[in-house]
């Protein structure tokens, strides 16, 4: 696999600041690849998906987008061209009153021809699966609506990459898996490499990998069952565990050994089920 | 129980008399006891929102009436203020009404148009910024420079300044981290805990209702499609699910055990209980 | 509340008139306004009445929101009429009491400028209700074109209006539910005098300015993520073409308004 996004040794300080909001962050994130950064507020985390377009420019060391630095002025266009930002509050990203010239923005600044940017806005609607809203106000959406109109705008630039900067930390339940399902069939159907920035635990279960930032540092690399089963490390820096992974880890603790990658409810019920079969 | 808030027969209509007339809250009647932690659910657009503001007296009903403490809250509308006094409403993202050049001014506006002045205005401010966890150094700084979280904390606590004997809280912990959450729904039960004033919760956090209050209203639709303690509305637990409802993570698990031939009783939606039901299935089949 | 203000809004459709090029639209409404102010006589303002009602038809827009929409002049509408109608002098008089008299021309006078008023008003009403606000600045955008020669900065304006006329809902929203947050603290919003009430406003603008520039900041950033950096190689989705109907409508508001002015002239 090639490498979409490379970070090297990343410090950086927000003027005023006392404290550095990344702390040596040191990462690879490969191409097509569905990766969660998980952290508490203040943990980094934000700052990081801000580095992968140039939004922010490390201070020290260096982060690259499929090679080109970012902090080269003259590949800014072509970088954030490739890698997409959907940010957390919905109402503050959408430019445009209609729907269509909405996502029709970003083909629009790269001086796409108007039947190209016709194509992209349809084909980019069609795959957040909000084909009828064409020409409706954007503010009159859901909050999950307008996120996935913010993913359309996005995919109207054909990104190679797509980072949702905490975009579901502001929506109800069901906008939440809304804009969920539709980033993971992007990544599944499309090959689309998503970075996902979230507290929600339970949006890391089926990623394929993730990371988990504290103090500006990365403290946590894996895939979820690995990070997910380290319990004690997790509730230290300030996050927890999902409930299947919470109930086990406490049957473990009165004495019931259970595996603690057993992540979805299925997998967990299974396991209690057979730890209780094996008594029996 | 004493009932503090009795809402009779609440309908509200949104535009009469326009092609986009409809009812946000259709005839809803339900009484909440003093001192009781109770829980409101639903969908974005299932009326909750609608039907909150109506308790304090921002929105007027188009049918019904709401009692507080037995009296029509619209019997006098001159007098509607002190009811937003006596039932304290914090709205969603509460931290984007801060307006003061500090956070202990901040907190003062409500009391102080409530009349109050001096020490007792001292003591209220100092009260709820201790409710809330705010430390003293934080109430002369600039609201804008507390943190997310922090800054929340001063909002909640600019309402429970006024002392009022209801408080409604529409997702207070929308947005914050784990800890964030967990914190401050501790400084609330807290609160609840010392206080004994009756709280009315709005969460779209089935895990956070479940761990937290005595009795749940489900919403659905402009209607309340349930009424019941945690155990009675979880044990319906298919029933949510098939209104579009979340469930509490430990109801799904609990499911998901019984599926598989295990003993799990209807109302088993914590964690906790979830622990215990299954030690004891374990016990009752140790080998003989 | 606040949300039923009307600021031009828009009635989408299909007709004739939501189809005219928005610059044409424009165009028509420039020499609708032209005309309005050298109508001059019974025979001229019932052209112009005429063309309103028939304009109206052809947008198919409801006769009733044309009428609201005079709702906030209406103050203004009847200071005209009687300021024009008791100190107009000259023709017969009808009647006199003080320094107030009613004359004929009183009486003419007082009438044709309500009506220029109404008309006027309803004529750029009935632009905004068939053009959606985005295309209304495209199109001036467009038509302001050959001012970046004086360098003006066109494009940046037209952003600018189009990005205002965006958050205008989610603007008074906000504001509806500030006042409700601070009504719930107790704020009194609607007794006092004027020092009070202005001060009572502190609590709702403090918070408003505060969320407009985080949103402004946080737009600025998501317009940069999506590769914005000027008007310069920037293409459209729509491009606004001529078609021949805009011709012909261009065509007959000019015929219209030349016969409005010479009917003027004439003082019919």
């Amino acid at each position: 696999m090639s490498v979409m996004i490379e970070a090297e040794n990343v410090r950086f300080t927000y003027p005023g600041a006392a404290s550095p909001a990344l702390d040596g962050v040191s990462v690879a994130i490969e191409r097509g690849a569905f990766t969660v950064v998980l952290g508490h507020n203040g943990s980094g985390k934000s700052t990081f998906a801000k580095m992968c377009n140039a939004v922010l420019l490390p201070d020290e060391g260096s982060v690259s987008v499929e090679g080109m630095d970012t902090r080269n002025e003259e590949l800014l266009l072509a970088i954030r061209q490739r890698v997409g930002m959907v940010f957390q509050n919905p109402d503050n990203q959408i430019v445009a009153n209609v729907v269509e010239e909405d996502v029709a923005f970003a083909p629009e600044n790269l001086g796409v021809p108007p039947d190209e940017i016709r194509r992209r806005v349809d084909a980019s609607l069609h795959a957040v699966g909000m084909d009828e809203f064409v020409t409706h106000a954007p503010h009159l959406l859901s909050g999950g609506q307008k996120q996935r109109i913010a993913i359309a705008g996005v995919l109207a630039m054909r990104p190679d990459c797509i980072v949702l900067d905490e975009a579901t930390a502001m929506l109800d339940p069901m906008g939440r898996r809304e804009v969920l399902s539709t980033v993971r069939r992007l990544n599944r159907e499309q090959g689309i490499t998503v970075l996902l920035i979230t507290h929600h635990m339970n949006e890391a279960e089926d990623a394929d990998r993730v990371l988990v930032m504290d103090d500006g540092r990365i403290v946590m690399d894996g895939t979820p069952k690995e990070v997910f089963s380290r319990v004690e490390q997790l509730r230290d820096t300030g996050l927890t565990v999902p409930e299947t992974v919470e109930l086990l880890d406490r049957l473990c603790q009165d004495g019931m050994p259970m595996p603690l990658d057993a992540l979805s409810v299925d997998e967990c019920a299974d396991a209690i089920a057979n730890a209780l079969a094996r008594k029996g | 129980m004493e009932s503090i808030l009795q809402i009779r027969h609440l309908t509200h209509t949104y535009s009469i008399g326009t092609p986009f007339e409809r009812d946000a809250v259709r005839d809803v009647s339900f009484e909440v006891g003093r001192g009781e932690f109770l829980g409101i659910i639903g969908h974005t657009g299932s009326g909750k929102s609608t039907l909150i503001q109506h308790l304090n007296g921002l929105l007027r009903p188009t049918e019904g009436q709401v009692l507080l403490s037995g009296r029509d809250i619209w019997a006098e509308p001159k007098k509607i203020r002190d009811v937003r006094f006596r039932v304290g409403l914090v709205f969603q993202y509460p931290e984007y009404q801060l307006f003061e050049e500090t956070v202990y001014k901040d907190i003062a506006f409500g009391p102080v148009n409530q009349g109050r002045q001096g020490a007792e205005l001292d003591r209220c401010v100092r009260d709820a910024a201790r409710l809330v966890g705010l430390r003293e150094d934080q109430l002369d700084k600039s609201p804008f420079e507390l943190s997310g979280g922090q800054k929340r904390r001063a909002a909640l606590a600019g309402v429970l300044a006024m002392e009022p004997d209801v408080l409604i809280l529409d997702e207070p912990t929308a947005g914050l981290d784990p800890v964030g959450r967990e914190t401050l729904m501790e400084n609330i039960r807290a609160y609840h805990r010392e206080q004994g004033k009756t709280i009315l919760l709005v969460s779209h956090s089935m895990d956070e209702i479940a761990r937290n209050v005595d009795r749940i209203l489900v919403m659905k639709s402009a209607r309340i499609l349930m009424d019941g303690t945690p155990p009675e509305v979880f044990s319906r637990s298919e029933e949510l699910l098939s209104a579009g409802l979340d469930i509490p993570h430990a109801a799904r698990i609990a499911i998901a055990l019984r599926r598989r031939g295990l003993d799990i009783p209807p109302d088993v939606y914590t964690v906790d209980a979830l622990e215990r039901e299954i030690l004891r299935l374990r016990k009752e089949t140790v080998p003989c | 509340m606040l949300k039923d203000i009307t600021l031009g809004q828009y009635f989408p459709g299909d007709t004739i008139a939501h189809r005219l090029d928005p610059r044409t639209k424009i165009l028509l409404t420039t020499l609708y306004i032209v005309a309005l102010f050298s109508a001059n006589g019974f025979v001229s303002y019932a052209v112009m009445i005429a063309c309103l009602i028939l304009s109206v038809r052809l947008a198919n827009v409801p006769p009733r929101a044309m009428v609201r929409g005079l709702r906030p002049v209406l103050f203004i509408i009847v200071f005209t009429a009687v300021l024009n109608l008791f100190f107009t002098p000259g023709g017969r008089e009808f009647f006199r009491w003080g320094f107030l008299t009613v004359t004929e021309t009183g009486i003419k006078t007082a009438l044709f400028m309500v009506l220029r008023i109404m008309l006027l008003i309803m004529g750029t009403f009935l632009m905004t209700y068939t053009t959606s606000p985005i295309s209304l600045t495209d199109a001036l955008e467009s038509l302001l074109n050959g001012l970046k020669r004086f360098r003006v900065p066109v494009h940046e304006l037209s952003m600018m209006m189009s990005i205002a006329l965006r958050f205008i809902p989610t603007l008074i929203e906000e504001t509806d539910k500030i006042m409700s947050a601070q009504k719930a603290r107790g704020a009194d919003l609607e007794g006092g005098n004027l020092m009070q009430r202005a001060k009572a406003m502190i609590p709702i603008l403090v918070p408003l300015f505060v969320s407009a520039f985080r949103r402004a900041d946080e737009l600025a950033t998501a317009m940069e993520c999506r590769c914005y950096h000027g008007g310069e190689g920037r293409t459209r989705l729509h491009v606004l073409r001529y078609q021949r109907r805009d011709y012909n409508a261009l065509a007959i508001g000019g015929v219209i308004c030349v016969c409005v002015f010479v009917l003027g002239r004439l003082g019919w």
